[in-house]
């Protein structure tokens, strides 16, 4: 890609898959080199429409809503954040398919804009590879020195409170404070954060509902799968919150710590290279493992890889351990009433197994 | 101990004098067959990938035959294959189906956890094991060097299926070879057999290259026979991927000087990057074959296999680029014959009327 100076650029970022990792980092990141940061919209039935449309149909959902967030931003852009994403962790890997992904985007999107396909490999050399991406990012929009590293120190803080905040139950508990980090989050610079319409449930955590005595009327349910699925209301089809509705408390994969999930997988007789079928293992093993947790729920997309291994072995896991276990998957076509069908008959029998 | 191992293509003639090479009695899996797929599908997660399937039926029809410990190959990512063996053994715990596991893969820590593995396994002098290792590599090349002729002669011989039963008495024979002279006659001696086939006169062939990922290019159950099938529709197949270069790249590491896979010189601008499993790979062979004028390309997958899925992805560009037909093909547990057969011939009536386009 050509490298215009001192250019006011505006930069798309889809907000779909490992947006709802890393998507404050990545716009604070920017924010603070002067980049204009332009999000997506959550995910509709257009953008999922447009997405399902222009992907291979053999691809998982997820990476079918993000060409269509893609194809979105499009026209308004003048270049798209697609980071090549090998890992983010030593070794760990993400997926193929987000390896693939700014190459497979150029397949698909007539016209293209330019793409900031930035390759993030910690696998070997985690503060190598993470030094070579930030640069690779900067260089990209044609930025270098000093404001670089404050550009990362400002995302860093952003994703760190951001972070704590979807934590923020656990560490309540811990100190036993009610200053939920949440408050020091400024999310009103790109709208609404990734993550806070699943924070809108209130999670609770075993030991730490205080004066809520017994839980035979509202189960707690571990609610696990891909931040991506479950934190995108449309695509995830809302589960946390249909929990919610029908009497039940929600736990999620990220109001665990990491420390919580590593001691969960050490059970495990070989570590899972997948950096987020690692931490779904983690969380399912760790709430299988609570008394107070009522059952599990496992969100998945049809396609998804690593899901169908790691999912798989956490259901062998939970039925030993007589954890009831509820498997959703999604594809383009799945409908509503099917979906409130299973989980009105998973939370009854939730109930009828916890007699009062 | 009784040592069986998972299926690949000929890889069972590779493994068989390896093991026993090592003093082990091994126990050759029967034959892929439906009932093997059917045995696997009934056990497996429903969304695996198809290998996973197949090989837990190879384990199960050999644990009939008196198997009881598995040797086979893992990985640390990102494709599946990595996790098959942990995904197998708890299969099998749960199913009481008794099976001690020998995985072999890149250490994590220290390579002595590789070398007490070989050890754990060894029972013999280590010369024996290394010599061996060499007959089984030289058996790996010789089953590539018969298979290409067979390739070849598919298309051409006179009345179909000849060169096949000629490879098939081939395979035994080398099955049977008990070192390099025996080999070298048997490959010898099949191709002189193979070069009295009768031919037909000349019939107008075209030329497909087969990429995709590797277990469904090797194993004929699982793509039901294509390159036989693609033979007798009168196409020369050739594939990117062969067994003595698989186990060149992936367990010697590429150490022999072999003609080897370069997807970084010519998988770009397509595909930048390696993205697990033989995605790049089947991109990159994808460019070399429309390079070296091949009348179209046919990439093989096993259902939500995710590096194929990324190739596939990326193949409409190829395809305008270098103007070479590319048919990708998905398969599963589901795939019929009737169905594949019709597309076959579609895609081959196809690249017929494109060649006598450009012709004219």
């Amino acid at each position: 890609m050509r490298v215009v100076k001192n250019k006011k650029w505006r930069l798309g970022v889809p907000r779909a898959l490992f947006y709802y990792y890393y998507g404050p980092w990545w716009e604070a990141f920017f924010q603070t080199l002067g980049v204009e940061v332009v999000v997506s919209p959550p995910t509709g039935k257009e953008i999922m429409d447009v997405g399902v449309s222009l992907a291979v149909a053999e691809a998982c959902l997820p990476v079918k809503v993000y060409y269509g967030h893609a194809a979105w931003l499009a026209p308004q852009v003048d270049a798209l954040l697609v980071p090549r994403l090998v890992s983010v962790e030593k070794k760990g890997f993400i997926c193929p398919k987000l390896m693939g992904l700014p190459d497979m985007l150029r397949a698909a999107l007539k016209p293209c804009p330019p793409i900031i396909d930035t390759t993030v490999n910690l696998a070997r050399q985690p503060e190598k590879g993470l030094a070579a991406a930030v640069q690779g990012m900067a260089g990209a929009i044609g930025v270098k020195g000093r404001v670089v590293e404050q550009a990362v120190a400002a995302a860093t803080n952003r994703y760190r409170s951001w972070n704590d905040w979807q934590q923020g139950y656990n560490l309540d508990a811990a100190a036993g404070g009610d200053d939920r980090p949440a408050a020091r989050v400024d999310t009103s610079s790109s709208g609404e954060a990734p993550g806070s319409s699943a924070g809108k449930i209130a999670p609770t955590l075993p030991g730490s509902s205080g004066g809520q005595p017994g839980g035979e009327s509202s189960p707690l349910v571990g609610v696990i799968g891909h931040s991506y699925l479950i934190d995108d209301r449309y695509l995830g089809m809302d589960i946390p919150a249909k929990i919610a509705r029908l009497g039940g408390k929600v736990i999620l994969p990220e109001n665990l710590v990491a420390a919580q999930m590593e001691t969960a997988c050490r059970q495990l007789p070989k570590r899972i290279y997948w950096t987020l079928g690692w931490k779904i293992m983690g969380a399912a093993l760790h709430l299988m493992e609570q008394e107070e947790v009522a059952g599990l729920i496992h969100l998945t997309a049809f396609g998804c890889g690593p899901d169908s291994l790691v999912g798989d072995l956490a259901e062998r896991y939970a039925r030993r351990r007589g954890k009831p276990f509820l498997l959703v998957t999604l594809d383009e076509h799945s409908g509503t009433a099917g979906l409130d069908t299973r989980l009105e008959a998973f939370m009854d029998m939730l109930r009828r197994r916890r007699p009062a | 101990m009784k040592v069986t191992f998972p299926h690949m293509g000929h890889l069972w003639l590779v493994l068989k004098v390896v093991l026993e090479g090592i003093g082990l009695e091994v126990v050759v899996p029967p034959p892929c067959t439906r009932r093997t797929l059917e045995l696997g599908v009934r056990h497996a997660p429903e969304s695996a990938c198809l290998p996973l399937k197949v090989n837990l039926g190879n384990f199960l029809e050999a644990k009939e035959q008196g198997a009881d410990t598995i040797v086979m190959a893992g990985g640390v990512g990102p494709c599946r294959i990595g996790y098959y063996a942990q995904v197998q053994q708890e299969i099998l715990r749960d199913i009481n189906c008794d099976y001690e596991m020998v995985v072999f893969e890149p250490p994590d820590a220290h390579f002595s956890e590789v070398r007490d593995k070989v050890k754990y396994l060894n029972r013999r002098p280590w010369q024996e094991g290394v010599h061996g290792v060499i007959l089984g590599w030289q058996k790996a090349c010789a089953v590539d060097d018969l298979e290409q002729e067979v390739q070849r002669l598919r298309p051409r011989e006179a009345s179909p299926g000849q060169a096949d039963a000629v490879f098939q008495q081939a395979l035994a024979a080398l099955d049977s070879a008990a070192n390099r002279k025996a080999i070298k006659r048997a490959v010898k001696e099949t191709k002189a057999t193979l070069a009295a086939i009768p031919r037909q006169a000349d019939a107008p062939l075209l030329r497909v290259g087969i990429v995709g990922e590797i277990y469904t290019v090797l194993e004929p159950l699982v793509n039901l026979n294509i390159e036989k099938r693609l033979g007798s529709l009168g196409v020369e197949v050739v594939r990117g991927l062969f067994l003595s270069r698989w186990i060149n790249d992936n367990l010697f590491k590429g150490l022999l000087p072999l003609p080897g896979h370069h997807p970084e010189k010519t998988a770009p601008p397509f595909l930048n990057h390696f993205v697990g499993g033989h995605g790049w790979e089947s991109v990159g062979d994808t460019v070399a074959f429309a390079r070296q004028g091949y009348d179209g390309v046919i990439q093989l997958a096993p259902l939500t296999c995710m590096p194929e899925i990324v190739a596939h992805s990326v193949m409409p560009a190829v395809q305008r680029a270098q103007g070479i037909p590319v048919m990708t093909i998905y398969l599963d547990e589901q795939t019929g014959e009737a169905g594949l057969q019709t597309r076959l011939e579609a895609f081959v009536d196809m690249l017929h009327w494109q060649k006598r386009k450009r012709a004219i």
